[in-house]
């Protein structure tokens, strides 16, 4: 599809606001009346099936419906019932959610309150990474500024609707992202990731039904609210009336553009606009006058798409279908033609090796092993048997294989798959160049001494 | 006997048992009982681990496996007065972040991951700041410096000496 003219971003439309952040300026843009109206005329189930109906993705990464998502948990559910929020945004490239927070985090507390209200949930937690100072003072401020307004707290606006807010600070480290992963750290503990089922809707935090959303996530639940369902499904890619599993793309999305491009930043678009599109026109075209080799499309455990590749629409289901993991985190990195493709397999394994929470053995020793093979690729010793030896790492950790609990594993072993998939003439040409007298040999090889993942 | 030595300070606990309402669980505290601690003394020695587990009815191993999991707590010295991360990450990596990491360490003397030995400066590699549209960033303390150059890297690490001097 073409990026249309008439488009209006509506979760940047604090941006370029003086003191857009206050709760003045958000309600002086219609923010909070929603949900005023919507505590006195709608009840929670409506509000489960109003975002339903707007067929609304979770934006953080796995694309899951959000209000099927809800309807999981258990009906009549005695209670508690616990909101977290997933605001610890680690994927290399990404940071949406950082400016959702600073510069509109009422945006985003509307949002949580809604959703909060739809699963009658009393405590949300939003769950943030540590990297984020800035953050977190826009969202005290924030959430300060909503109890004095009556919009958190007991009683809400007399509905009988009573909700807290918490913020609490992550200890920098990317499995915190995975939502059990997420809710383990919460309650004390290491970061590993459970084993599902059950699901977090049944027994998530401190043992009780538990939603885990995105940042950006509750700001579309408050556009939502806002604007409407038809407004909403206006937007974007809708769904295949030939796949009657695919739920479409709908809606707007906020794309984090970096690496080689004139303008890198945070860019509002509706589901669907091309990588070239972006690159183009927001980010002033791949920085220097240069080609792309390559592109991330939605951060960097989604894999490459080749420059030929780049007219391929960036929603749900379109990076499938160049055989990248998915839509991520719509993190869209751009690499020139001057850099090594093995040079960005290495970063891409020295992050996965750094990041493997160390639960399940071949993602620990996998991700570790695939780093050493690369320090020795990129130290002159590499072997062309090598490339086969990672791909059969890369073919051999996961999920989709049956042998990690959680994703990671599937993340870090997609850029392996991938750039060794459409980028082998430049890796056999890198080891031949590199190593002419040893890039046939077949013998174990010992691994190089010094590995830096730590 | 020793005399009640306490690492953890009555402010320390004030603020950690002030959080207590917010969770059903006391292990909950976990996190925030350390980054209150680690805030002040740059470190989490393993006597307020023990300190830790007994105020929040743990045994000490579990706030310790939690601690060492995140390998982001010091534990036997404090990090530097000043705790920079620099990004490594692959939109820092493509436009310099590597370089000026090294160019940081060498100018203060000192591998990644390491402190000078005045105590003034910690330069650790990151992975992602989540600011990649101001790469090459890094965070230090809570300031996020932004399109970094050696140049400014100069500047920074003559910032940090002055305050420190």
């Amino acid at each position: 599809m073409k990026f249309s003219d008439t488009f209006q971003p509506v979760l940047l439309e604090a941006a370029g606001i003086k003191n857009g952040f206050s709760i003045e300026s958000y309600r002086s843009r219609g923010g909070y009346d929603p949900l005023e109206k919507l505590l006195v005329e709608k009840k929670p189930a409506e509000v489960v099936e109003l975002v339903k109906s707007s067929g609304l993705r979770g934006r953080g990464g796995a694309g899951f419906m959000t209000g099927l998502k809800w309807t999981f948990l258990p009906k009549d559910h005695p209670g508690p019932i616990y909101l977290c929020v997933n605001a610890d945004e680690s994927e290399p490239g990404t940071f949406n959610n950082r400016i959702l927070m600073e510069d509109d985090p009422h945006q985003v507390l509307e949002g949580i309150i809604i959703s909060a209200y739809a699963t009658r949930a009393s405590t949300a937690y939003i769950y943030l990474r540590y990297e984020y100072p800035k953050s977190w003072d826009a969202l005290q401020k924030a959430i300060d500024e909503a109890y004095e307004a009556g919009l958190l707290g007991d009683n809400i606006h007399g509905s009988g609707f009573s909700l807290d807010i918490y913020l609490h600070r992550g200890a920098a480290a990317y499995i915190c992202g995975e939502e059990t992963g997420l809710i383990e750290s919460l309650e004390g503990k290491r970061a590993w990731p459970r084993i599902k089922p059950p699901f977090p809707a049944i027994e998530g935090v401190f043992r009780k039904p538990t939603v885990v959303n995105n940042i950006e996530t509750m700001a579309c639940v408050a556009q939502i609210a806002r604007r409407g369902i038809e407004w909403f499904r206006s937007i974007g890619i809708p769904a295949d009336p030939n796949n009657p599993r695919d739920p479409g793309s709908y809606g707007p999305k906020l794309y984090c553009l970096s690496g080689h491009v004139e303008k890198p930043g945070c860019y509002e678009a509706p589901l669907g606009i091309t990588a070239r599109e972006l690159i183009d026109r927001f980010g002033g075209g791949v920085w220097k006058g240069r080609r792309a080799k390559a592109v991330i499309p939605g951060g960097i455990s989604m894999g490459l798409m080749t420059e030929d590749e780049l007219d391929t629409p960036l929603d749900f289901t379109g990076p499938g279908t160049v055989g990248c993991l998915g839509l991520g985190t719509a993190a869209v990195v751009v690499i020139d033609d001057t850099v090594s493709i093995v040079d960005f397999l290495h970063n891409s394994c020295r992050f996965f090796a750094h990041e493997s929470c160390g639960q399940c053995t071949p993602c620990r020793e996998g991700t570790n092993w695939s780093l050493r093979m690369l320090e020795r690729i990129r130290a002159g010793k590499g072997r062309l048997r090598d490339l086969d030896l990672l791909t059969e790492i890369g073919d051999t950790m996961g999920m989709m294989p049956g042998s990690t609990i959680c994703g990671l594993a599937d993340g870090a072993a997609w850029p392996i798959k991938n750039s060794i998939t459409k980028f082998r003439d430049e890796f056999e040409d890198y080891i031949k160049q590199t190593n002419p007298t040893g890039y046939m040999e077949t013998d174990p090889v010992p691994a190089l001494p010094i590995v830096t993942a730590h | 006997m020793i005399a009640n030595h306490r690492i953890l300070t009555d402010d320390m606990v004030a603020r950690i048992e002030a959080l207590a309402s917010r969770y059903p669980t006391k292990q909950a505290l976990t996190l925030p009982a350390l980054h209150i601690v680690h805030d002040e003394l740059r470190h989490v020695p393993l006597e307020a681990v023990v300190e830790i587990a007994k105020l929040l009815d743990l045994a000490p191993a579990e706030v310790q496996d939690t601690l060492t999991f995140y390998q982001f707590f010091y534990q036997t010295k404090p990090h530097g007065k000043v705790r920079a991360f620099v990004c490594r990450s692959i939109s820092c990596a493509l436009r310099g972040g590597e370089q000026v990491l090294d160019h940081l360490c060498k100018k203060a003397g000192i591998k990644p991951g390491e402190t000078t030995p005045d105590g003034t400066i910690t330069i650790e590699p990151a992975e992602c700041l989540g600011a990649c549209d101001f790469a090459p960033c890094m965070l230090a303390g809570n300031d996020l410096h932004k399109d970094l150059t050696s140049e400014k890297a100069d500047a920074f690490l003559e910032s940090v000496g002055r305050q420190h001097e």
